[in-house]
């Protein structure tokens, strides 16, 4: 019986985020520390000319700038941390000066001069198809990629850009919801026969979509302070993740992975947009360096929009036919993403999405990702997968109705099970049990019931249900575990996954006490800070962390098991085999009495040294867990391994959603009133964690689907909507103050615990039964958007024309 | 481009008394920024969009606070916050639209901070101009919203001139629907104005979108009695249901006698830089049935005059459905 999976806990950092005690990076001062701000472009496309600092220079307090003279040449496509040859959006970093007080650095910002050269830019990626129509980069307007597309959140490495236009027709064509056919694309896959799919098909809809991009708006904005002591780097900085930044971060201060003191205490916020390092952070360690003193680079809210990243924006059509029983027989997709200056949309995650909920039999998809003038783009909370949802939902609630099916029941039909499949390689899955948790949801909700109940409410309101399906892959595998217990009996469990604010990292850590059957009393995580020897973790990103470090912290209390057995073996006789543990001891299975404490394992490790103690540790595990270890040797009994637990296949985060709204046609507002949500997401770890995640993501999703969008003017290319209050991220009167959350709860097998993440598709469910819902409210009637906004339905009601039709995006 | 968000050095006063108040504010003329609660002021200043030589802080005059009751209706310092205006008894129970408009203005923390003063005095929200970018309310010779590519979903319909920013008040139109008068102090003295005069549009004054002027001090709103106990409405629709500004509003008062409407005072927000009060609807429904009949009947005439931008031609049909409601409510 479970000791602590599936059970609740405080994790440690609470009380200091509720006290406000807790520190973040920009909480942090340095004797003589200095304040560094940012000069960022008025302009979206061109170059600098000219800097003239000297006015800057001279001012009492200022003590230098950094340019991007400073860094090593940065050549397109990649996001420099400062730009000089090549700006490409309004925002981007120029320089950074550093002054004695923030006031005086702000001030110094006025007397700089930047002579630049202006170059044509784009913010709509159709624009830039079109015959003529102006390039992002002066090479070209598309991203190309030379080797496979790294990990969600990763930079884009081998890539290029290239200038690719469409016929005119084309655009036209997708703007007029056909197939545009004679477009150039980047990436392309598909399997099976569509053609075959389609004949076989009872009734075949087509549709074009727009979806927006939006930015991440992390609460915390990533101000960073790094100082150098003794030529080593300690580095304050806001990151989603731990040790996943050391390598990066290292990389661009040109040090030893062993020079890098990483801190990272607590979060607030990332989305995505902190998963490794980001470019900026160059700036700060490298300026320290050179000023020989600590140096704190403050991100404004503003600059936070300009360069804490954005979901990548869609222009898309698709095609799906459906037999008569219900099963989607083929699918046709098409995405443009807008990928901003960055160029890397999530397209390829949106065509995962829909072979997800489609389980297809066949499928093709074509796909460009289009650079624009606009900030960069990266990974947001189910970056792809949850604005695919949230058009695919109202799609797919047409072809039931096409042919006359329930909607719940057509999902079933073509539900994902432990032997389906996602992606265009059709990759396996651990285990999948979406059709249970599309029937327990339709329980909870009352689904039938409320078919039953009447569209009109009111003289203006009406009533409409709907149901998402958000997904996103869940784990990954082959990363460490290190633990440590000391002579006192106390496990140290050492976590390099990030605080991002989710608390996966403290209930990861479960799984080790649960393997050693240790009250949580006597555990200790180490964590926040490198030089508390952490192990190489993954990214605390991606929905993976708990499948992921579950499996690391239990490999490793495995090895402190079996080192426990061998020494009592050693002393007590017989062999390891003959060994239990329990109660905090390890001891006999034939007799109980003898054996020895967890403590006084630990003493006879240090004196038996080698392995016992982590003076030897295994050959396959990473650079930056033999460091750590490196650094615990001799202190105690070290569990150390890398999870070689064998299997294969993605762990998949499912979450089914169901949302009833009620919409006012004369002020286009909408009300949710209910919304039942189920996860398919393995065994629930930590309660009262997951009804927060869940809770939070329903949130995001309201906001993806309701209201939060880019907004630029093609004009200038300047931003509408920088602050926190015009990106409109929900409030909580957008959003029901109860909702109904529950899970599966089926352990997945090729999990020690059972679990696999959830993070991310809580959204994509939420956004999508949201549009769903609209739809059903309308009769039927589908924006083919996301977010549906006010205007958009005032306007429809109205009998005016509404802005998506024109597909654009970043704009109205 | 600086992103600047520390407020620049500049003096500080911080009077107690009205009167010095209004003695710093005549010896400093325009070298001076009064500010209350200050969510408007701050953002100016922080972003360095604007920038002013001396802050005047009303906040500590605490005559300029509180409701009471006078000989003909009530009188509301201007530095009453909205949240205290929302929660007063006696506007709750006279002037309840007023109390409805301030309850929904902004958030909760806003609110608690914010003043009725400072509500009716803000500036525009246009985006570009608050921006910093040198269009004609700024002092220069462009507006960047009214062009066929401008982002101009939240802008005006109706009396644009060079400008069409729209107003951001949601208290604005309660007052004029109450026909408040707004008590104006300087160093000359005191002068009242209506409402409905006090606020003026680009076609008047593009740099202001109030009559105040330096050195003057809007002190408190007196309400009549004249519209006491009516029969009110007032909606705000916005995207968000917090921490937003409207898309539009509108506030009403009507004076109903047996279902049918002797007198009403309809006035729309969010629509153009002042609160406008469509007189050719109460026109139409005086002495008609206060019904969905009549509401719809009259509903189309509350856009008369309308000209949409490219984005915001929704603000059509959602005003006349908001008319419409006011009326059949």
């Amino acid at each position: 019986m479970s000791t602590h999976i599936g059970k609740d806990f405080t994790p440690p950092d609470v009380p200091g985020k509720v006290t406000g005690e807790i520190k973040y990076a920009e909480d942090y001062k340095a004797e003589g520390m200095v304040f560094a701000r940012l000069l960022t472009s008025p302009m979206p496309s061109g170059r600098v000319v000219n800097i003239d600092a000297s006015e800057a220079l001279r001012m009492d307090g200022v003590v230098g700038i950094f340019t991007a003279d400073d860094l090593p040449p940065v050549a397109p496509p990649a996001n420099p941390a400062l730009a000089s040859d090549y700006i490409t959006y309004v925002g981007q970093p120029i320089l950074a000066v550093a002054a004695t007080t923030e006031e005086i650095a702000e001030t110094a910002l006025d007397r700089i001069r930047v002579d630049f050269e202006r170059r044509p830019f784009v913010v709509d990626p159709l624009d830039s198809l079109a015959p003529g129509g102006p390039n992002a980069y002066p090479d070209g307007n598309a991203l190309v990629r030379t080797q496979e597309e790294g990990p969600e959140g990763t930079p884009i490495r081998g890539a290029q850009i290239r200038d690719i236009k469409w016929p005119q027709s084309a655009i036209d064509d997708l703007r007029a919801g056909r197939e545009p056919v004679g477009a150039e694309f980047t990436n392309e896959w598909a399997f099976g026969d569509i053609e075959a799919g389609f004949a076989e098909a009872a009734e075949i809809i087509e549709m074009p979509f727009v979806t927006m991009g939006y930015p991440h708006h992390s609460l915390e904005s990533r101000t960073c302070m790094a100082y150098w002591e003794n030529g080593k780097c300690y580095f304050h900085g806001s990151s989603q993740s731990q040790s996943a930044n050391n390598a990066g971060l290292a990389r661009m201060l040109n040090i030893d992975l062993a020079d890098l003191v990483f801190i990272n205490e607590a979060t607030g916020g990332g989305f995505g947009s902190k998963i490794g390092p980001y470019p900026y952070m160059a700036i700060t360690g490298n300026f320290a360096r050179v000023l020989n003193r600590p140096v704190q680079t403050r991100i404004t809210r503003e600059q936070e929009f300009y360069i804490g990243s954005a979901r990548s924006g869609m222009q898309g059509w698709i095609k799906a036919g459906v037999k008569a029983d219900g099963k989607i027989s083929a699918v046709d997709l098409v995405i443009v993403n807008d990928g901003g200056m960055t160029g890397g949309g999530s397209g390829n995650s949106s065509a995962q999405h829909v072979t997800v909920a489609y389980q297809p039999e066949n499928m093709r998809f074509r796909h460009i990702s289009v650079y624009t003038n606009t900030t960069p783009r990266g990974a947001q909370r189910g970056p792809g997968q949850n604005e695919m949802a949230a058009v695919l939902a109202p799609f797919t609630d047409k072809l039931a109705n096409a042919i006359g099916m329930d909607r719940a029941a057509m999902r079933k039909v073509n539900a994902m099970n432990s032997d389906g499949f996602q992606g265009g390689s059709r990759g396996p899955v651990t285990s999948a049990f979406v059709r249970e948790a599309i029937q327990q949801g339709e329980r909870r909700f009352g689904w039938q019931e409320k078919l039953a109940l009447p569209k009109q409410i009111s003289d203006s309101k009406v009533r409409g249900i709907g149901i998402g399906i958000g997904y996103h892959g869940a784990g990954g595998r082959g990363y460490d575990g290190l633990l440590r217990m000391d002579t006192d009996g106390i496990l140290h469990i050492h976590s390099g996954v990030g605080n991002l604010g989710t608390y996966s990292y403290a209930g990861t850590c479960r799984a080790a006490a649960e393997r050693l059957q240790i009250p949580w009393e006597r555990c200790v995580i180490e964590r926040g800070r490198t030089d508390r020897h952490l192990p190489h973790s993954s990214g605390q990103g991606g929905s993976n962390t708990i499948f992921t470090h579950t499996r690391t912290n239990w490999v490793a209390a495995e090895d402190m098991v079996n080192k426990m057995k061998e020494i009592a073996a050693m002393d007590l006789g017989g062999t390891a085999e003959d060994y239990d543990i329990g109660n905090e001891r390890v001891f006999r299975t034939d007799d109980s009495s003898v054996g020895m404490s967890y403590a006084e394992t630990a003493q006879r490790a240090m004196e038996l040294g080698g392995r016992f103690d982590g003076q030897e540790y295994p050959d396959d595990i990473n650079p930056l867990t033999q460091l750590a270890v490196q650094g615990l040797a001799g202190s105690g009994l070290v569990g150390v391994a890398k999870d070689n637990i064998p299997g294969s296949g993605q762990p998949p985060g499912v979450q089914v959603g169901f949302m009833e709204v009620e919409l006012d046609k004369d002020t286009g507002k909408v009300e949710i009133v209910d919304y039942t949500m189920v996860a398919d997401c393995g065994t629930v770890v930590h309660p009262k964690n997951f009804l927060n995640a869940m809770r939070g993501g329903m949130v995001w999703g309201v906001g993806m689907g309701m209201l939060e969008r880019h907004v630029y003017d093609p004009q200038n290319g300047l931003p509408a909507n920088t602050g926190i209050y015009q990106s409109k991220p929900p409030t909580n009167m957008d959003v029901p103050i109860e909702t109904n959350m529950s899970a599966v709860n089926i352990p997945d097998p090729q999990n020690p615990v059972g679990a696999r993440g959830i993070g991310e598709p809580t959204q994509g469910a939420a956004a999508a039964a949201y549009a769903s819902a609209i739809s059903d409210a309308l009769g039927g009637y589908t924006f083919n958007t996301a977010p549906i906004t006010t205007d958009m339905i005032v306007s429809h009601l109205g009998g005016l024309d509404y802005s998506s039709k024109s597909l654009k995006t970043n704009t109205f | 481009m600086p992103s600047h968000d520390v407020m620049p050095n500049m003096e500080l006063y911080q009077p107690v008394q009205v009167e010095d108040a209004l003695a710093i504010a005549d010896r400093l003329a325009e070298r001076g920024w009064l500010v209350g609660g200050g969510q408007d002021t701050y953002g100016w200043l922080k972003d360095r969009a604007k920038s002013v030589d001396a802050l005047i802080d009303l906040s500590a005059i605490e005559a300029l606070r509180g409701v009471r009751e006078t000989a003909d209706g009530i009188e509301i310092g201007a530095l009453t916050t909205l949240t205290e205006v929302a929660n007063n008894d006696l506007v709750k129970q006279r002037y309840s639209v007023l109390a409805d408009a301030a309850e929904v203005v902004a958030s909760p923390q806003i609110r608690n901070i914010g003043t009725l003063g400072g509500n009716v005095s803000q500036d525009v929200r246009c985006w570009y101009y608050r921006r910093g970018l040198s269009c004609y309310r700024a002092g220069g010779n462009l507006c960047y919203a009214d062009t066929p590519q401008g982002m101009n979903r939240e802008h005006a319909l109706f009396d644009a001139s060079r400008c069409v920013a729209a107003g951001a008040s949601d208290t604005a139109p309660a007052l004029v629907a109450l026909d408040a008068t707004m008590v104006i102090r300087s160093v000359d003295g005191e002068r009242t104005v209506s409402a409905e005069d006090f606020f003026v549009g680009p076609a008047l004054d593009i740099e202001s979108t109030t009559v105040l002027r330096p050195g003057e001090i809007l002190t408190s709103v007196r309400i009549p009695s004249t519209w006491a106990n009516a029969t009110f409405y007032f909606e705000k629709v916005a995207d968000r249901n917090v921490w937003d500004f409207s898309l539009v509003n509108v506030a009403a008062a009507f004076r109903v006698n047996g279902g049918t409407i002797e007198d009403s005072r309809i006035i729309a927000g969010a629509v153009q830089t002042t609160p406008r009060r469509l007189r050719n609807v109460e026109n139409a429904v005086r002495g008609q049935s206060k019904d969905m009949a009549t509401a719809e009947s009259v509903a189309p005439m509350a856009s008369e005059g309308a000209r949409a931008l490219a984005h915001n031609g929704f603000k059509i049909p959602l005003l006349q459905n908001l008319v419409k409601r006011a009326i059949a409510a």
